[in-house]
């Protein structure tokens, strides 16, 4: 039986081609047929998670009715009801399959978890954030059929962009006009012209091609300071530039896929490597899960830590909410120690780029900015980025430790 | 108590800066405003103002300038 990685080969897009065409010309007529829509979702899903990845299909299913079991019921509760411990309850169930799936390859020697399935920790997100606003009240009306879509949206099933239920919902009731949808055409097929640019050019000759000789020329040059040598070096820029095409080559197939279907599916990736500091990249890269982390854990925390005053001064609440938030972005990641220790850099670099910003806008006449500085900055930025990919990479790890 | 007053009041004890003469201007893309800012400004909006906004409320694009807080605060109040 056919099977896919999603956007994974020449085939996959002629069958999304095909698929797409009539969903488009009714579009077009100002119409959506939903049982279209689902049956090619229905389609592209079997063609993922089908076949000899059967196993994954299956605990894909019992997942999403999991997850519709508990956001419905949390929802159908908020109507009378709005009790703390329940929330929280419902919130810990709704992550405890991924905890699971991300727990168990660390305390079972690599192991990968029955109930795991490409794309579990991006559609935890999706549940999560449902749960959150319908206890804020700001969803109100949560539809299971909706829900479902939205879960099961295809083109972002796998590794996001993570969109937001509410987002989502607005674009999936309305049909675009025809001149916006024309324009969504128009930015949907550059999308994903760019994507191949990225993933099947560029992603390839870094990751697939240079990547492991410079592996295994790190790996024959251990012996010296902490194992550091050149082919490290070349190893981390060249690991960085395969993350960044291969990831934004994916997410740009993945909104111009939605565009095509009329769905704006918020962008995951704005120049990244032109950030002046390390804030400023989180609002640049993998954005749909940096805003998530702002908006539903940090931007959460602070507000619970400031009202009930548990740290005097509102730096100290910022700095230790930074270094909490990247440090569940690291566990997201895998229970691993480079990937704890990224986020903690990723924390602790934030902190001291908070302060950093703090100094200069009290020294504003003694300190320089100019475009000599400007630069410096994004390169600082740039190298600070690379070497916590690095870090991220693993390959201290088989340096180290293998 | 006039909401616009009082709304320019906070946000020129949260920035530092008396932002009455530029209105318009994006707070986040001027760095005078940030998550963390944010959630201080719905914390005194709530206890100068009385006003209830919970943060999956906090769409950044409806509060970047000090014109459109002050829109939504008087919306809300």
């Amino acid at each position: 039986m056919l099977t896919f990685e999603p956007y994974g080969n020449p085939t996959y897009f002629a069958l999304l081609g095909v698929a797409l065409l009539p969903l488009m010309i009714g579009i077009l007529y100002g119409k959506r047929s939903r049982l279209y829509e689902t049956l090619i979702s229905i389609f592209f899903l079997v063609l993922t998670f089908g076949g000899p990845k059967w196993t994954q299909g299956v605990a894909l299913i019992i997942y999403i009715l999991y997850e519709v079991a508990l956001t419905w019921g949390y929802a159908v509760y908020r109507k009378q009801h709005n009790s703390g411990p329940v929330f929280f309850m419902t919130v810990i169930l709704s992550i405890l399959p991924l905890t699971i799936v991300k727990v168990t390859p660390a305390v079972a020697n690599g192991q990968a978890s029955l109930i795991g399935f490409l794309g579990v920790s991006y559609l935890s997100f999706r549940a999560v954030q449902t749960i959150m606003e319908t206890r804020d009240g700001t969803l109100k009306d949560y539809q299971v059929m909706t829900f479902l879509q939205f879960m099961l949206f295809f083109p972002t099933i796998s590794s996001g962009p993570i969109d937001r239920y509410r987002r989502f919902e607005a674009d999936y009731r309305t049909v675009p006009d025809r001149d916006k949808y024309l324009g969504m055409i128009q930015k949907g097929v550059r999308y994903i012209f760019v994507g191949f640019l990225y993933k099947f050019i560029l992603a390839y000759y870094f990751g697939t091609i240079l990547m492991p000789k410079l592996q295994i020329m790190a790996m024959n040059s251990r012996g010296g300071f902490m194992d550091l040598s050149w082919p490290v070096v070349g190893y981390m820029y060249c690991y960085s530039a395969d993350l960044f095409f291969d990831f934004a080559g994916y997410s740009l197939f993945a909104v111009g896929t939605s565009y095509l279907m009329g769905i704006e599916t918020p962008m995951n990736f704005k120049q990244p490597w032109r950030s002046p500091n390390i804030k400023d990249f989180w609002n640049r890269w993998h954005i749909t899960l940096s805003f998530w982390f702002r908006d539903f854990i940090y931007m959460r925390l602070v507000f619970w830590f400031m009202k009930h005053r548990v740290f005097k001064k509102p730096t100290t609440t910022a700095n230790v909410t930074y270094i909490i938030n990247m440090l569940v972005m690291g566990f997201w990641h895998g229970v691993t120690w480079y990937y704890i220790t990224y986020g903690l850099f990723h924390g602790v670099a934030l902190v001291l780029n908070d302060a950093w910003l703090r100094y200069k806008k009290k020294h504003r006449q003694s300190i320089p900015h100019n475009g000599f500085t400007q630069v410096f900055a994004i390169f600082l930025t740039a190298n600070m980025v690379c070497f916590s990919f690095l870090i991220f990479s693993g390959l201290l790890d088989k340096l180290w430790f293998q | 108590m006039d909401i616009k007053a009082t709304v320019l009041q906070i946000l020129s004890d949260l920035t530092g800066n008396d932002v009455s003469g530029a209105m318009d201007d994006n707070l986040f893309d001027s760095g005078l405003l940030d998550s963390m800012g944010s959630v201080q400004l719905l914390l005194q909006l709530q206890s100068d103002l009385g006003i209830n906004v919970p943060v999956s409320e906090f769409e950044r694009s409806e509060w970047d300038t000090p014109n459109k807080i002050v829109a939504k605060a008087e919306s809300l109040a």
